[in-house]
């Protein structure tokens, strides 16, 4: 009997064990996905940070650029370049025939020319000089000399050559491949060749949309949150706005998408693809964000100051707008911010608004045509450009960057303006 | 021409709003009381000279171009020309008007655009008259009332109120937005396209819509077969279902081991860091399912023998999970947090263990919330987008293997208007009326998942 009673209690004590363990393993699985999900990321993006240059010498030529006798600085700017830009190119080996001079120029991006124009516009004591220039590499020799591009494949299935390998292999033993800093990832549009696409265009396009989407999402938002906390009386009609607060709040993004598509671009005509309608569409789905936040950030002032005001002989609103929502701001300012990161990470509506056409021009206002980071994720994403890939990554770890701030940027107002009462 | 009519209209606002309260002080002056604090006399100057110039302003600027293009069509109206016609008419006209017209333009057009240019002038300047007169009758009517030194704060906060009030409708008007986007085109689809087929069809081949040339489009036999939405419909609860799979377990557990086990220390770090995973945006959740699952899986099924598709319903699904885990997991763990310490008390009392207190206690007293947060997980794993449209197909397959690759609603949607799309067109129809079935769906689970966690707060508040 005793004995039997021992091992029930064994039994139990076991299952209690058990069931500890699960939860263990249940957080250990969730915080493994985060991890591996981060060591993905940050390990195939790193390199997109890098860029790769090869080191070509280039002679500027005058009978080759067209060029007369001690030309101005207009006559350098209206100069032919190709054709210097592609001698240089076949220059790197004098015995090439035709087609191989062909694969000598796709080594370097379609922007050489313009890379030798630059470099003689900063220095025009250059002509009829030779000086080695810095040329962009095409995405796949990028990859090649990161090591990411499968060299053993058969050369049928790939983009690069044998005979592009074999000059590249020599340039790197000559020295004359370097890997620097790739800030035209950052300063450059989007583009369709992966060496000179850059998130100028699309990041832009993002700090535009989120300028629209706060200029009318926090106004309205704290209006209406104090309107509904202060203010209303309590009626079915207050009690269906708060409903439908809610509802807003969790219906999903893609039908704001259909909405901005079918009133706002329909409808009212507003443009197309541009930052403006990104703006009112995220703003329609910040909105419930910022008041559920608004409202529980102006709960929490306590009844006292309100009384203390009202005794003073301060009218509702005074008192509403002198002292309940000043002493509100900082929960309402940080749970803004929250509304703006998780807007800043929409994509589906953008795409249904038109804002995944494709953008090679940095836009200079809210209604000129544009991406976003997360839509620029999504078309890079579906390329299938090898360069492509660490670029998704590398786009991905900006997107997360500002997330990261704008989040901690919400804790800090909130842990050093938020007043506690007790 | 607005840009600075708009600017003339703020600032003289701010100018009555000085005038308004210098004239509280003249008052004063005189030694009588005032009825009200000297700024109120000058909002309520500023609000009588801004919002009727602003409501004339506005309402002008909508009504405007209608009227417009009224009178320039009236020359028209006689000609038996089509709508369609007298649209293109207008906008040759507008175009020739701002001298960006390329075609070949004949008297009539130009006739119009003089008539145009004309009539927008004419609009322009009597919109300026208007608006100043209002201006100078209101103003001096609220300069009136300020002069004779009647009540001033009473009616500013009133209409202070009124913009809050009408701030609050902004959910409203929202909710009516998506209702109203969505009714039409689903309206005019389901015209084309019967209930019946639409609901029980099994087949759905939206691209058969769209390659037969536009003059047989209203024809709808050639539409039977094309717009059955069964495969979407499985399809989305299908992967909706392996999410589930993946966040409950996970999630639920981890929230009760946060509630009930982990130490302070433990749950300091570990929520937010689970809540991280909800911060993640859903194209890069999209993106490692497409970069890193699929294949994953697939090199896992082939050396099983397998056949899976590197886009299939399990990666998607399964990712959409990790996603959901910490919605699951910190709702949960708010709700078992709220259940009372007595009964807990109880229970160990009788001596109960800690895992059985839970499971026979703690869970049954929380299952409304925790069922209110499953469901809400669920509508979440419905009308996540960009995972599916990224990791699993956009072929709709009705099927139950988990390695094939299926499609949902959402999914649907994005490739049907992704680029340029045609309203009118019944393949266009068939996004919104996807977007009203997702919009249904959602919002009832929603209800009865906000309604279900609301009864749970009550009982125990």
């Amino acid at each position: 009997m005793n004995k039997n009673k021992e091992q029930l209690l064994n039994k139990r004590y076991k299952a209690e064990k058990r069931f500890r363990l699960y939860g263990q393993s249940a957080i250990f699985m969730a915080l493994l996905f985060l991890t591996i999900f981060i060591f993905k990321i940050f390990s195939t993006g790193y390199s997109a940070f890098q860029k790769t240059w090869l080191i070509v010498p280039v002679t500027f030529d005058t009978e080759l650029m067209m060029l007369e006798q001690n030309p101005s600085k207009e006559d350098l700017k209206d100069a032919d370049y190709y054709d210097i830009a592609l001698k240089s190119m076949a220059d790197l080996d004098p015995n090439a025939n035709e087609d191989q001079e062909n694969e000598l120029k796709r080594m370097v991006s379609y922007f050489f020319e313009r890379e030798i124009k630059r470099e003689l516009l900063n220095d025009p004591s250059l002509i009829g000089k030779t000086k080695d220039v810095y040329l962009t590499a095409s995405d796949d020799l990028d990859q090649v000399f990161k090591g990411n591009y499968p060299r053993d494949l058969p050369e049928d299935q790939r983009r690069v050559t044998d005979y592009q390998l074999k000059i590249f292999d020599q340039l790197v033993e000559l020295g004359k491949v370097e890997s620097k800093f790739n800030l035209s990832f950052f300063t450059y549009p989007d583009s369709r060749e992966a060496e000179l696409a850059g998130i100028a265009s699309s990041f832009m396009g993002s700090i535009f949309s989120i300028l629209v989407c706060l200029m009318i999402a926090f106004p309205v938002a704290v209006l209406a949150a104090i309107y509904l906390e202060e203010f209303a009386p309590k009626n079915r009609f207050t009690d269906f706005i708060e409903v439908n607060i809610n509802n807003l709040a969790a219906v999903p993004s893609i039908v704001f998408g259909l909405l901005g598509l079918g009133i706002l671009l329909a409808v009212f005509q507003l443009p197309r693809s541009t930052p403006l309608v990104g703006g009112i569409t995220l703003s329609l789905m910040t909105l419930p964000t910022i008041i559920i936040a608004c409202r529980a950030s102006l709960k929490a002032v306590p009844p006292s100051i309100r009384e203390a005001a009202l005794a003073m002989g301060a009218s509702k609103m005074q008192t509403t707008m002198h002292h309940t929502v000043p002493l509100s701001m900082p929960g309402t300012l940080s749970g803004t911010i929250i509304g703006l990161a998780q807007a800043l990470g929409e994509t589906a509506p953008l795409i249904l608004i038109g804002m995944v056409a494709f953008v090679n021009t940095i836009p200079g206002s809210p209604l000129d045509p544009a991406a976003s980071l997360p839509v620029q994720i999504y078309i890079w994403a579906e390329s299938a450009e090898r360069g492509f890939v660490e670029k998704v990554s590398a786009c991905i770890m900006v997107l997360l960057g500002f997330l990261i701030i704008m989040n901690l940027f919400a804790q800090i107002i909130r842990h050093k303006f938020e007043k506690k009462w007790s | 021409m607005n840009l600075i009519l708009f600017t003339f209209i703020v600032l003289l606002g701010f100018t009555s709003y000085y005038f308004g309260r210098r004239k509280a002080y003249t008052i004063q002056s005189t030694n009588k009381r005032l009825t009200a604090l000297p700024q109120f006399y000058g909002y309520y100057l500023a609000i009588w000279c801004a919002i009727p110039a602003f409501i004339i302003f506005s309402l002008w600027a909508i009504f405007e171009p209608t009227i417009v293009k009224l009178l320039i069509l009236s020359d028209y109206s006689n000609q038996g020309y089509l709508d369609d016609e007298l649209n293109l008419i207008y906008e040759k006209t507008k175009a020739l008007s701002r001298g960006q017209f390329t075609g070949e333009i004949t008297p009539f057009i130009e006739a119009s655009a003089e008539k145009y240019l004309s009539l927008r002038s004419i609009a322009q300047s009597s919109k300026a008259v208007i608006v100043l007169s209002i201006i100078i009758a209101s103003v001096a009517y609220a300069y009136k009332k300020i002069s004779s030194n009647s009540r001033t704060r009473e009616p500013v906060e009133k209409f202070l109120k009124a913009v809050l009030f009408t701030a609050s409708l902004a959910a409203i008007l929202t909710t009516v937005g998506i209702v109203f986007s969505l009714i039409f085109q689903t309206i005019d689809f389901f015209k084309v396209i019967p209930l019946f087929d639409f609901v029980f069809g099994t087949h759905w081949y939206p691209a058969k819509a769209f390659v037969r040339d536009s003059s047989e489009a209203l024809d709808p036999t050639m539409y039977s077969d094309t717009f059955g939405a069964v495969p979407i419909f499985a399809g989305t609860f299908f992967i909706a279902f392996i999410a589930m799979c993946v966040a409950i377990p996970i999630g639920l557990m981890s929230g009760i081991y946060l509630a009930e086990y982990a130490s302070v220390k433990v749950r300091q770090y570990a929520k937010p860091l689970i809540e991280i995973l909800a911060g993640i945006p859903t194209v890069v959740y999209g993106f490692f399912a497409a970069l890193t699952v699929g294949p994953f899986l697939k090199e896992i099924g082939n050396s099983m023998g397998l056949d899976v598709s590197a886009e299939s319903a399990l990666a998607a699904g399964g990712v959409m999970g990790i996603m959901i885990i910490p919605f699951i997991s910190s709702l949960s763990d708010d709700v078992i947090t709220s259940v009372p310490q007595s009964l807990r008390d109880g229970s160990y009392a009788m001596g109960a263990t800690k895992s059985e207190t839970i499971k026979k206690v703690i869970f049954p007293a929380a299952l409304p919330g925790i069922v209110g947060s499953i469901l809400l997980g669920v509508s979440r794993a419905i009308g996540e987008t960009m995972i599916v449209v990224m990791a699993s197909g956009l072929a709709a397959n009705l099927t139950l293997n988990p390695l094939e690759s299926t499609s949902t609603i959402t999914a649907q949607i994005v490739v049907i208007l992704i680029g340029d799309q045609a309203f009118g067109d019944p393949k266009t129809q068939a996004a919104f009326a996807l977007g009203m079935s997702l919009f249904l769906v959602t919002l009832c689970l929603n209800i009865v998942a906000l309604r279900v966690v609301k009864k749970y707060r009550e009982k125990y508040e």
